[in-house]
C-alpha cells in the first residue's frame, strides 16, 4: 500500500469517524427540550 | 380526518431510524463498486464535495420541509409540498415521494429476501465445498424461479413473501413500537458486523493469495481505492458518479426523511438530527463499506479480478466463496454476519419505505396503522412479484432504473427549487434553524439556494442526455451522440438493437463469435458464445426444449442477428414495457387518490394553510 493512499485513508476514516461521533455525542448530551416534546419515551418523568 | 398520530419513542431512536434509512445494502455494495469504476482514490474527493455541497443542504431541506408539514397534520409529501405554496399542482410532485417508496420497496424486499435465504444457507453451510462457479451459478438458480435450491417450491416467491410479510408486521406496530425498535437493534448490531469483517479486510494482507497471484492482495485494493488520483477530477463522468452515489447513499429525493420529520415538534431540533443521521451514514459506508468486498476480495482473487468483475453480484457470488476460506466455523460466522448485515441493511431502509404511504392514508383517509400496514404490504406484493417471477427478464432493472434512480432526481430537484425560490430561502432558512441544537453554517443559505438546485440540475441534465460511452470530452469535442443508457436512450430502448418486437418465432443472436458450448442445465438449453472481438469474453443464451429448436451447434461461426433458435419466443421488451406501464399505473393510482383527498378537504374545509 503506498503512502498516498495510506495517509488519505486514514485521514478520510479518522475525520469522517471524528465527526460523526461528535454529532452523536452532542445529541446524547443535549438536555432534553421542555414538554410537550416529539418523543414519547420521556414523557412521564418530565412532567 | 387524521386519526391519532403516531409518534418517536426517543431522540436516538429517531436518529438510528433515520440512519437505517440512509444505510442500505448501497453502502456495502454499491458505493466500494462506484469508487473502483471511477479511479478508485478519485471518486472519494468528488464524494466529499458532493456530500458537502448536495448532501448536506438535501438533508436539512428533507428534514425542515417534513418538520414543516407535520405541523399542519401531513405526513407524506404531496400535502407537505402543498402547504408551501398557494400553486396547487405542487402536490402532484409530490406523488413522487409515495410512489418512489412503494415501487422501490418492491424489488427492494426480493433483494432482502436473499439476504434472508443467504442468512439461511449460510448457516446450514449449503456453499461449504462448492467452487467459485458453483456458488455463482447457484445464485442464478435461487433467482430462476421454477428451481429451488432449498426443495422449497418457488423458494426465491417464499423467501420474498416471508420478508414483505415480516416488514409488514413491523410497520403495523407503528413508529416507535416497530420501525424504532427495528433499528435500535439492527444498527448497532450491523456496525458491530460490519466492523468485525472490516477488520479482515483492513489486516488480510497476501495471506488469501494461491500460488503463482501476484495481485492477491487486501492492501493493494486498499492502495486503490485510497490513492488518489487528482487528473481524475477533470472528469465529469466522476463527478456525476459521486453525485449519484451521494442520492442513493442519502437516500435522499425518496420523500421518506420528510415523513419521519413529519412527527418532530416545531420547536425540536432537526438540524442537528439531520447532521448525526448523515454522518453516521457517511460512517458506515467510507469505513465500513470501503474496507470490506473490495479488500478481502482482492486478497483472494486479484486485482485485476475485481477491476473487471465488481459489481452488485460479488455480495452473493463472490463472497460465500471466500468466506469458505477461513475455515468452516469463522467462514460460516462470517458468511451469517455479512449477510446479516445486508439484511439490517436492507430492512431499516424498506421500514422506512412503508411509512409515507400509511401516513398518507392515515391523513386523507383516517385508516389506522394495521389498515395502513397491511394495504402497504398488498400493493408492494402486487408491484414486486413481477420483479420476481420475471428477474431474469429485466422487470427487477427497469423498476430500478425509472423508481430508484430517475425518480430521486426528479423530485429532489424539484423540492429544492420549491423549498429555495417558491417557499423562499429566507423562510426555509428560519425554518431550519428553528429549535437547532447546532450552529448552522451561514455559508449554507447562498450553497442552498444556488449551488445544490444547479447541482441536481447538472445531475439530472446528464442522465438525461448522457453522451456515447459516458466520454463527455469527445462529445463536447466531437459532437453528441446519446448513450444507450441516457434516459432519452432508455425511454427510445436504444440499446436493444436485437430481438426488438415483443412476440417473434425466432431468437437472434446478440453477438458475433463462435459457439463454444451447447449444454443443458435446470431444464434448459444454454448456448455460450465467445466474442469474436474478445478472447474472453463470453455471452450465454437460454432456450426451453420443449419450446424452442436450435439452429446452431458446437463450433458454428454466428453473426449478431444471425437466428439461434426458433419457436414461439415472448422478448424481454415486452417485458420491459409492461414494467414501465404497470409503475405508470401505479403513479396513476396515487394521483387519482391525492386527486381525491384533496376533494375531500375541499369538502370538510380543511385546505392548505
Amino acid at each position: 500500500m503506498s503512502n498516498s493512499a495510506f495517509i488519505t485513508m486514514i485521514v478520510v476514516q479518522v475525520t469522517v469517524t471524528i465527526i460523526t461521533g461528535y454529532f452523536f455525542y452532542k445529541v446524547l448530551t443535549t438536555p432534553p427540550r421542555q414538554e410537550p416534546d416529539s418523543y414519547s419515551e420521556n414523557d412521564d418523568e418530565l412532567r | 380526518m387524521s386519526n391519532t398520530s403516531d409518534s418517536w419513542g426517543s431522540r436516538v431512536g429517531l436518529i438510528l431510524a433515520m440512519a437505517g434509512n440512509a444505510v442500505g445494502l448501497g453502502n456495502f455494495l454499491r458505493f466500494p463498486v462506484q469508487a473502483v469504476q471511477n479511479g478508485g482514490g478519485a471518486f472519494i474527493i468528488p464524494y466529499l464535495v458532493c456530500f458537502l455541497l448536495m448532501g448536506i443542504p438535501l438533508l436539512w431541506i428533507e428534514w425542515s420541509v417534513g418538520r414543516f408539514g407535520g405541523r399542519f397534520g401531513n405526513h407524506s409529501t404531496p400535502f407537505i409540498l402543498d402547504n408551501m405554496t398557494k400553486r396547487k399542482f405542487w402536490k402532484y410532485f409530490g406523488v413522487f415521494g409515495i410512489f418512489t417508496n412503494i415501487a422501490v420497496a418492491a424489488y427492494y424486499c426480493y433483494i432482502e429476501s436473499w439476504t434472508l435465504s443467504y442468512m439461511y444457507h449460510s448457516l446450514m453451510q449449503t456453499f461449504s465445498g462448492m467452487s467459485q462457479t458453483g456458488i455463482a451459478s447457484f445464485f442464478d438458480s435461487y433467482t430462476d424461479i421454477g428451481h429451488s435450491t432449498t426443495g422449497i417450491p418457488y423458494e426465491a416467491v417464499v423467501f420474498y413473501i416471508i420478508c414483505l410479510v415480516l416488514n409488514t408486521w413491523i410497520l403495523s406496530k407503528g413508529l416507535s413500537g416497530g420501525v424504532e425498535k427495528v433499528a435500535k437493534i439492527g444498527m448497532p448490531l450491523l456496525i458491530a458486523f460490519g466492523f468485525l469483517l472490516a477488520l479482515k479486510g483492513w489486516t488480510l494482507g497476501d495471506s488469501g493469495a494461491t500460488a503463482g497471484c501476484t495481485d492477491c492482495n487486501s492492501f493493494l485494493g486498499l492502495d486503490f481505492l485510497w490513492k488518489p488520483e487528482f487528473k481524475s477530477l477533470y472528469d465529469p463522468k466522476v463527478w456525476l458518479a459521486a453525485a449519484g452515489q451521494i442520492f442513493f447513499t442519502l437516500s435522499v429525493g425518496m420523500g421518506t426523511i420528510q415523513c419521519y420529520a413529519a412527527y418532530v415538534k416545531k420547536n425540536d431540533d432537526i438540524a442537528l438530527n439531520a447532521m448525526s443521521a448523515g454522518w453516521m451514514n457517511g460512517f458506515v459506508e467510507i469505513v465500513l463499506g470501503a474496507s470490506i468486498v473490495i479488500p478481502i476480495a482482492v486478497g483472494y482473487l486479484g486485482l485485476d479480478w475485481v477491476k473487471e468483475n465488481a459489481g452488485f453480484s460479488m455480495a452473493f457470488q463472490t463472497m460465500p466463496y471466500l468466506f469458505q476460506k477461513w475455515g468452516l466455523y469463522l467462514g460460516t460466522a462470517a458468511g451469517f454476519m455479512w449477510f446479516g448485515l445486508l439484511f439490517f441493511a436492507g430492512i431499516t431502509s424498506s421500514l422506512a419505505m412503508g411509512t409515507p404511504w400509511m401516513g398518507f392514508m392515515r391523513d386523507e383517509f383516517g385508516w389506522n396503522l394495521k389498515k395502513g400496514a397491511w394495504s402497504f404490504g398488498l400493493i408492494v406484493l402486487m408491484m414486486g412479484l413481477p420483479t420476481v417471477l420475471f428477474y431474469q427478464e429485466g422487470v427487477f432493472g427497469e423498476y430500478d432504473y425509472w423508481a430508484g434512480t430517475v425518480s430521486l432526481v426528479v423530485f429532489a430537484l424539484a423540492e429544492t427549487i420549491l423549498f429555495s425560490w417558491v417557499f423562499g430561502i429566507k423562510r426555509g432558512w428560519e425554518e431550519i434553524n428553528l429549535g437547532a441544537d447546532m450552529r448552522v453554517p451561514g455559508i449554507y443559505k447562498p450553497i442552498i439556494k444556488y449551488v445544490t438546485p444547479l447541482l441536481l440540475l447538472i445531475v439530472f441534465l446528464a442522465a438525461l442526455f448522457t453522451p456515447k460511452d459516458n466520454d463527455w470530452k469527445r462529445a463536447f469535442s466531437e459532437g453528441w451522440e446519446l448513450d444507450a443508457s441516457s434516459i432519452i436512450g432508455n425511454i427510445t430502448h436504444m440499446g436493444i438493437d436485437v430481438n426488438r418486437d415483443y412476440f417473434a418465432e425466432h431468437y437472434e443472436s446478440g453477438v458475433s463469435g463462435q459457439v463454444k458450448r451447447v449444454y443443458t442445465e435446470r431444464s434448459k438449453v444454454k448456448v455460450e458464445i465467445s466474442h469474436a472481438d474478445s478472447d474472453t469474453k463470453t455471452t450465454t443464451y437460454e432456450f426451453h426444449p420443449a419450446e424452442h429448436k436450435l439452429q446452431v451447434q458446437e463450433g458454428d461461426q454466428v453473426n449478431r442477428l444471425d437466428k439461434l433458435a426458433t419457436g414461439s419466443f415472448v422478448n424481454n421488451i415486452f417485458y420491459t414495457d409492461m414494467a414501465r406501464l404497470w409503475l405508470m399505473c401505479l403513479f396513476g393510482f396515487l394521483a387519482y387518490l391525492v386527486h381525491r383527498a384533496t376533494k375531500q378537504r375541499k369538502l370538510s374545509g380543511r385546505e392548505a394553510s
